[in-house]
Order: structure tokens, then C-alpha cells, then sequence
């Protein structure tokens, strides 16, 4: 079996290869060499179909458990439920280097399969993904074949799976992250096969979007499971560490998400092609780069794969990809110039490009923290930490200053704003947000957060007010968006305003649809912003002991041990009340599992809107058998987890075709309009 | 009294109450317990914040704590607290770099390559806007002036608030 799956691999490493060269061939011969071409192409297809083939041979070794591959049985054992045995598939180096390239090899399928969308530009992009292909299946046969077999006799069981993948969301996590890293793949053939085509129009740009709205809402599901991964089950009562493995997730989806936005004055005015050539670049540069820091043991993390020579490989493919990208720039950069001209600086062709630099600023902060310590290693002989204090102090301001323009965006108009029409629309909302911020300071704290706010105290107290205030102006000035546009065609056509509002947002759903992520990030920065007012407390408790925190008392009413064939664990058990009225029982528990040999704890939650009681298990009294238990307080925590499914809401609804345009029907009853009313259209 | 002695005078006060007010409840132990246990890093390899470490059977963190613990009922101050913790467990325990010597460089350079990139928009977006405007085809004209102006205000009656 393993011997299938290893020349299957090879299979598709001889095709991609194939479809590269032949396909290359096919573009510099150009006229006439249309069957060669043609002949790539299928090459390309065909190697989905032996990864696949791969990637089912090993999914069925983990099921059978077949322990004379060293992968499998490191990754697997016999008691292992069939999720987890699904998800050995990604759970260790090699196997995820082998779903890597499934992933890439599914986009390049579809890729080739809608070629005649643009014949020519796909088969570029063709010959752009197939050198990528070409590299990732290299690796995964020559220097991380996850079918190599086990040295010594068979044993007779694996070491199990790590027991913190064993979660449900750990089945989900890196599926939803990879679809994300992987799919940056093909915005970037597009760009790079438009660029060394000398594309003429923006047309490659429209036919990229989707691909990149898709790809981006697949690494924002990605970093958000990994969150709430990481709240759930590592037990420390925190969602995001800075971790280098989280920041290598973080900075691509940065320097994506200002390309989503860049994006847009490109098509509209045919600006920014420099910018967003780098930009669609960088994202997919990052994203190897990520892999290249989980996977080289250059920097330490508990997220990373274990250390392997793998590294240098990845380093030669980004030195590779920036020198050939780089080349082609440098060939073919006249063409990227535009003869637009920027009519007022107050547009929103300005905010776009403050806008661009807000987010690259971040996004070198990210990448600047993550390898700090290996330059100061290498510039002072001594490793220092970059931990959260640093990123909290240096990226939550440029975080607030991206926040204020997503306020001030969406009101500044193509070409030029007047100052008069930016203050009518701002005034509004800029005195509500500062209204809520002096309600969030005046207000008692035993209101419950966010009131009883006090900036003074620490840093943290600030930035928070400041966060929610701008969160308040972002959600007026997107909610004014929808009630000028709703109330025009409400007008015009005699429906109801939501039905209008509706009808506005079908018409320009990437707008529209846009304005909805915006609200769904407001939502989640405003659960961020809690974080200034947790709490904890750690104390041993017997039976009938009470601990208080916040308004909650909660009391120890039992606690024992329980033995499985996967684990052995320890839970208590505790009534939580609040105003003297019992509320809820909770059971944190620890696990031990057998097969790996670790300790895993399980923190027992209660959620609600305005705070999260979490519990955690920490631990016995070796003398007297008490539980050992840690209590956070965690406010606005729910918000984030709402944000997010609202941002991906917004994100399908971005990929939902617009409705015809309707010709406007006059109301009766209504007086006539003396002069033709504008056409409400797109941005 | 003449006005320049009563702001003699108020001015300190205004400096004292300010400083009462920011630096409220800056001294309580354990709110410098918190502060500090934050800016330091557990050491056992969890790669957390001391206060944060929930690694089972962490065999660190338990003594960490306590040691701070005991520094700040002693009233060392917190440059005190983190020498001792940097001279027993090594620089890497600190949770961000310090301000001095090389370490302030990652400090500043993020915000050197933000007012950089500001910079270089404002740069642009000038040269962009003194470019000159492109040719139209024959027979078309762009609204001017007292047109102009008439198209901008029906729009803007049309869709205000």
C-alpha cells in the first residue's frame, strides 16, 4: 500500500513536470503550438487525480491501521475514533505536505478546467502553478514522503494522536487554513501570467477576485477555529498568543485582505496595478514564508512541526519565486503604469492607498516581532522575547487607525469628496461614538463591562474605549450606507425601506456584502476590546468550598477520577450562582491520555453575551486529594465568535451574482420629479 | 491677587490632580502583581505569559509566581523585580525587548516604516494629482463649473440623510 502511494506521488511529480515544461514550451512557440499546449493542460488535470489517489492511500492506511508506516504510526493508534483518523491525513509534517499539495493540485484542476474563460491567461497561470506544483511534489517525494516505512518490527499500535488534536475543530482547523494558504496560489499565477504577458485591460483582475475573496474567507475561518481552538481547549483562558505559528496565519491574511481592497480602484480606475501586483505577490510569498517558519525550526513555537531539513528547501523556493517575480517586474513594469490622475485628496482613492499602507504597517509588525529574536540572536549573540506586550503596545494603534478608515472610507466618493458632504456624513456618527465613550467612563462598573470603563487606569482600559467608540462610528457610518441607498429606491419604487435595503444590497452585492464584513469586524474588535476587563483566580477547593469572582460564587460539590481505554481523567464538579440563585453546574476536567502519554486539560465554559465564566482544572493537592481549580472572567468573549459569522456572511454574500439592474418605476401618489432621478448603481 | 500668582499657584495643583488621577491604583500589589506577572514569561517552554502558563504539572511557573510575589511585597520596583528575574532565568524571560541598545530597534523601527509609508503616500498621491488629466475621446466634454456643481448638488439632495 505504501509503495502505491509513494509512486503515486511520483506520478504526479513527472506530470507536473510535464505540464510545466510542455506548457512553457507551448507559450514561447506561441501559434502552432496549440496541442502541446493542450496536452499541459491535461497533464495539469491528471495530477489531481494521482494526488488524490495519494491522499486516499493513506487516509486508508490510517484506517487500517497500518503501522509499518512510520507516519501512521506517529500519527495513529488503534483506538483513535474515525474523525481523528481522517484527520492523521494533516495532523504531522509530511501528511500535511501531501494535503498541501491535494489542495493545490484541486485549485490547479479547476483552473484548467475553465480555461476558456481566457485561453491565453490561463495557460500562464497554467505554467505558474504547475512550477509550484512542481516544487511541493519534489518535497513530498524526496524529502518528506509521509509513505516511508517504519524501521525495525512492526508494532503493534501507534503513539495515538497528539490529545490536543483530539477536538473537533482541530478536524476542521487546517483544512479551512490551507484552503486559504494554498488558494493565495492562484490570484498569484494570475497576476504573474498577466504581468509576464503584459495583460491588456483589467480583465484578469475580475476574473481573480473570487478566487481571492474565496481563498481569504477560507484563512479567515482558518484563524478564527484556530482561536477558538485555542480558548476551548489549550485551558489558559486566551484566544490568540502571538505565537509565531498564529502570526504566520495573520500576515498573509493582512496583506490580503489589502489587496481585496486595493483591488477595487484598479478595476474602477485602473490605479494601483504596481501596488496590487506586490500586494497579490507578497500574499502569496507570506503564506510560504508561514510554512517555512512552522516547518524549519528557525523559530521556536509550540505550534511548530518538529524541527527538519526541509527548511532549506523552502528557503530556495522563496529566493527563487522573489528572484523570478522580481525579474519580470523589473522586464515588464511599463506596463503597469497608469495615466489617471488623482483629482482630490479627500477621495477614496486616497483612503485606498492609507489604507494599504495601514495594513502592510501591520503586517510588518507581525513579521518584524516574529523574527526579532533571531536577529538580535545574530546581532547580539542573545535571543530576546517578543511576546504580547510588544504587539499590543506597537499593532493596536495602527489597528485603530485602520478602524477609523473603515469609517471614513465608505463615505468618501470616487474622485473627489467635498468637505462639506464628508462632515454632513461623519457629524452624525463621530458625536454618537463620542457619546458612547463618555457613557462607557461615566457609568459605574458594577453595570458590567464594557461599562465602567476608566482609559486612565492602564493602557489597556484606553484602547479598549477607544476601539468600541470607533466601533460605534464604523456601525453608523455603514448603517447610514444602507438607509441612503434604501431610502432612494424605497422612494422611487414605493416599497418598505427594508425591502429597499434588500433590493440595494442585491444589486451590488461586493459592496453591500462588504459592508457587512466591515460590521462583522467591528463586532469582533469589540469582543477584543473586553479583554481589558478579565479576571482570575486560582484556589483549591474540597468539598463545599466557595470561590467568588466577579458577581459569581461558586461552590465544589464533588470531584473524582474516571478510567477509558483512550484516557484516564479527573473532573470536579461545581454549582455556579449569581444573585444568590444558582445558574449553572460546571464539570472542568484533566485527561490523561494513554496511548501519547500527555496531559490535556478540558476548561468547562459558560457563555453568555456579556461575559464568559471559564473554569479550568488545574491540577491535585498531592496531600489531600483537592482539586486544584482556575477561574477566569472573561468579558464580551461571545462577540468575537458572532463577528466572525457575520463576516463570512458578508463574505458569500460579496460572491453572490448582482441582480439586473431594475428600471425604477415611479410610486403613484407621489409628486413627479422634475429632474431624472440618478440611477442607483454600483460603487 | 493678580492673575499670574493664582496660576502659579494652580498650575502644581492641576499637575498633582492629573497625576493622581492617571497614576489611581498604580501602587496596589496586586495590581503590580498583575502588571508585572504579565511582563514576564514562563520559562518551561510553554512559550506563555507567566500569569497566563497553564502548562499541566508546569514545574516553573508555581515558582515564578511566588518569587514575584515576594519582590513586590518587599516594594522593589519593577526595573528591580525584572533584573533579578532577567539575572536568574536569562533575557529570554523578559516578555518584550527593553528599551536599550539593540533591543530598542524593534521598537522603532515598526513605527519608522509607518511614517515611511505615510510619507511615500502623500508623495504619491501629490505626484498622482499633479499629473495631467487624460485626453478624452473627440466630441466629449467634462462638466465644468456651474454644471458641475448643479449635478453635485442634485446628488447630494438626493441621497442625504
Amino acid at each position: 500500500m505504501a509503495l502505491l502511494g509513494s509512486y503515486a506521488l511520483l506520478l504526479a511529480l513527472i506530470l507536473s513536470a510535464y505540464s510545466f515544461f510542455v506548457g512553457l514550451l507551448s507559450l514561447i512557440e506561441g501559434e502552432g503550438s496549440e496541442y502541446l499546449g493542450e496536452t499541459a493542460r491535461r497533464a495539469g488535470i491528471a495530477v489531481f487525480a494521482a494526488v488524490f489517489f495519494a491522499a486516499v492511500v493513506l487516509v486508508m492506511a490510517a484506517f487500517n491501521n497500518d503501522f509499518s508506516i512510520a507516519y501512521i504510526y506517529h500519527h495513529s493508534n488503534r483506538d483513535l475514533s474515525g474523525p481523528y483518523k481522517f484527520a492523521v491525513l494533516w495532523s504531522g509534517q509530511e501528511g500535511s505536505l501531501l494535503f498541501w499539495s491535494l489542495l493545490l493540485s484541486g485549485y490547479g484542476f479547476v483552473l484548467r478546467l475553465r480555461y476558456k474563460t481566457d485561453p491565453r491567461l490561463f495557460a500562464y497561470a497554467s505554467v505558474v502553478l504547475a512550477a509550484v506544483q512542481v516544487f511541493f511534489f519534489a518535497l513530498v517525494t524526496f524529502a518528506a514522503n509521509p509513505f516511508g516505512m517504519l524501521e525495525g518490527p512492526m508494532r503493534p499500535d501507534g503513539s495515538g494522536l497528539n490529545p490536543l488534536l483530539q477536538y473537533p475543530e482541530m478536524v476542521i482547523h487546517p483544512p479551512m487554513l490551507y484552503l486559504g494558504y494554498v488558494g493565495f496560489t492562484v490570484p498569484f499565477a494570475f497576476a504573474l501570467g498577466a504581468l509576464i504577458m503584459k495583460y491588456p485591460g483589467e480583465k484578469w483582475i475580475h476574473i481573480t477576485r473570487r478566487w481571492t475573496m474565496v481563498t481569504w474567507g477560507f484563512l479567515t475561518c482558518g484563524i478564527f477555529l484556530g482561536a477558538h481552538w485555542a480558548y476551548y481547549v489549550l485551558g489558559w483562558g486566551g484566544y490568540w498568543g502571538w505565537d509565531p505559528v498564529e502570526n504566520a496565519s495573520l500576515m498573509p491574511w493582512l496583506v490580503g485582505t489589502a489587496f481585496l481592497h486595493s483591488v477595487m480602484m484598479q478595476e474602477k480606475r485602473g490605479m494601483l496595478k504596481v501596488w496590487n501586483m506586490w500586494l497579490v505577490f507578497a500574499t502569496f510569498w507570506l503564506a510560504i514564508l508561514g510554512t517555512f517558519l512552522t516547518r524549519s525550526g528557525m523559530i521556536s513555537s509550540v505550534h511548530a512541526f518538529a524541527q527538519s531539513s526541509i527548511g532549506g528547501w523552502f528557503l530556495w523556493f522563496l529566493i527563487i519565486s522573489a528572484v523570478v517575480f522580481l525579474f519580470f517586474f523589473l522586464m515588464n513594469s511599463k506596463h503597469l503604469r497608469s495615466e489617471h490622475k488623482l483629482e482630490s485628496v479627500m477621495s477614496r482613492e486616497s483612503s485606498f492607498l492609507f489604507n494599504n499602507v495601514l495594513f502592510c504597517a501591520l503586517c510588518f509588525v507581525v513579521l518584524w516581532g516574529t523574527w526579532f529574536p533571531k536577529i538580535s540572536e545574530l546581532v547580539q549573540g542573545n535571543k530576546v522575547t517578543v511576546g504580547a506586550p510588544f504587539y499590543n503596545r506597537v499593532a493596536i494603534p495602527v489597528a485603530l487607525l485602520l478602524l477609523l478608515l473603515t469609517a471614513a472610507g465608505p463615505l468618501l466618493a470616487w474622485r473627489k469628496t467635498s468637505a462639506a458632504s464628508l462632515q454632513r456624513n461623519f457629524l452624525w456618527p463621530a458625536v454618537a461614538a463620542v457619546a458612547v465613550a463618555i457613557l462607557l467612563m461615566v457609568t459605574p462598573e458594577r453595570w458590567g463591562s464594557p461599562f465602567g470603563l476608566r482609559p486612565w487606569v492602564d493602557i489597556s482600559s484606553f484602547y479598549s474605549l477607544v476601539a468600541i467608540s470607533l466601533g460605534v462610528l464604523v456601525t453608523l457610518t455603514i448603517a447610514s450606507e444602507f438607509y441612503r441607498g434604501g431610502r432612494v429606491i424605497s422612494e422611487k419604487t414605493g416599497q418598505g425601506l427594508f425591502a429597499s435595503m434588500v433590493q440595494l444590497t442585491h444589486r451590488n452585492t461586493r459592496r453591500y456584502g462588504g459592508y457587512i464584513v466591515h460590521f462583522g469586524v467591528v463586532v469582533v474588535i469589540i469582543g477584543l476590546a473586553g479583554a481589558a476587563f478579565n479576571q482570575d483566580k486560582e484556589q483549591e477547593m474540597g468539598y463545599g468550598d466557595r470561590m467568588t469572582i466577579g458577581g459569581y460564587t461558586l461552590i465544589c460539590r464533588s470531584y473524582t477520577e474516571e478510567d477509558n481505554p483512550n484516557y484516564a481523567s479527573e473532573w470536579a464538579m461545581l454549582d455556579v450562582y449569581k444573585n444568590g440563585r444558582k445558574i449553572d453546574t460546571l464539570t472542568p476536567e484533566r485527561r490523561f491520555y494513554k496511548a501519547s502519554q500527555q496531559t490535556s486539560t478540558m476548561p468547562f465554559i459558560r457563555s453568555t453575551l456579556s461575559e464568559d465564566l471559564y473554569l479550568v482544572f488545574e491540577g491535585l493537592n498531592q496531600d489531600n486529594g483537592h482539586p486544584i481549580l482556575k477561574a477566569h472572567l472573561n468579558p464580551l468573549v461571545m462577540w468575537i465568535w458572532m463577528g466572525v459569522w457575520i463576516v463570512i456572511a458578508g463574505t458569500v454574500l460579496c460572491l453572490v451574482p448582482n441582480a439586473p439592474a431594475m428600471a425604477m418605476q415611479r410610486a403613484p401618489d407621489r409628486k413627479l420629479v422634475e429632474h431624472a432621478a440618478p440611477v442607483v448603481t454600483g460603487d | 491677587m493678580n492673575s499670574p500668582s493664582r496660576t502659579r499657584r494652580a498650575l502644581p495643583c492641576a499637575i498633582l490632580a492629573l497625576a493622581v488621577f492617571f497614576l489611581c491604583g498604580a501602587g496596589d500589589p496586586a495590581s503590580r502583581f498583575k502588571e508585572i506577572g504579565h511582563q514576564l514569561m514562563c520559562i518551561c517552554g510553554c512559550n506563555q505569559v507567566l500569569l497566563e502558563c497553564n502548562h499541566v504539572g508546569c514545574p516553573s511557573s508555581d515558582g515564578m509566581r511566588n518569587e514575584l510575589m515576594a519582590a513586590v511585597e518587599r516594594g522593589e520596583s519593577d526595573s528591580l523585580v525584572q533584573q533579578a528575574f532577567v539575572q536568574k532565568y536569562g533575557p529570554t524571560v523578559l516578555a518584550a525587548p527593553t528599551a536599550t541598545g539593540f533591543d530598542r530597534a524593534a521598537w522603532i523601527a515598526p513605527f519608522v516604516a509607518l511614517f515611511v509609508g505615510l510619507g511615500l503616500v502623500v508623495l504619491v498621491v501629490r505626484a498622482w494629482k499633479n499629473r495631467p488629466a487624460p485626453a478624452l475621446a473627440d466630441g466629449l466634454r467634462p462638466a465644468r463649473g456651474a454644471d458641475l456643481a448643479q449635478y453635485r448638488d442634485q446628488a447630494d439632495k438626493e441621497t442625504e440623510l
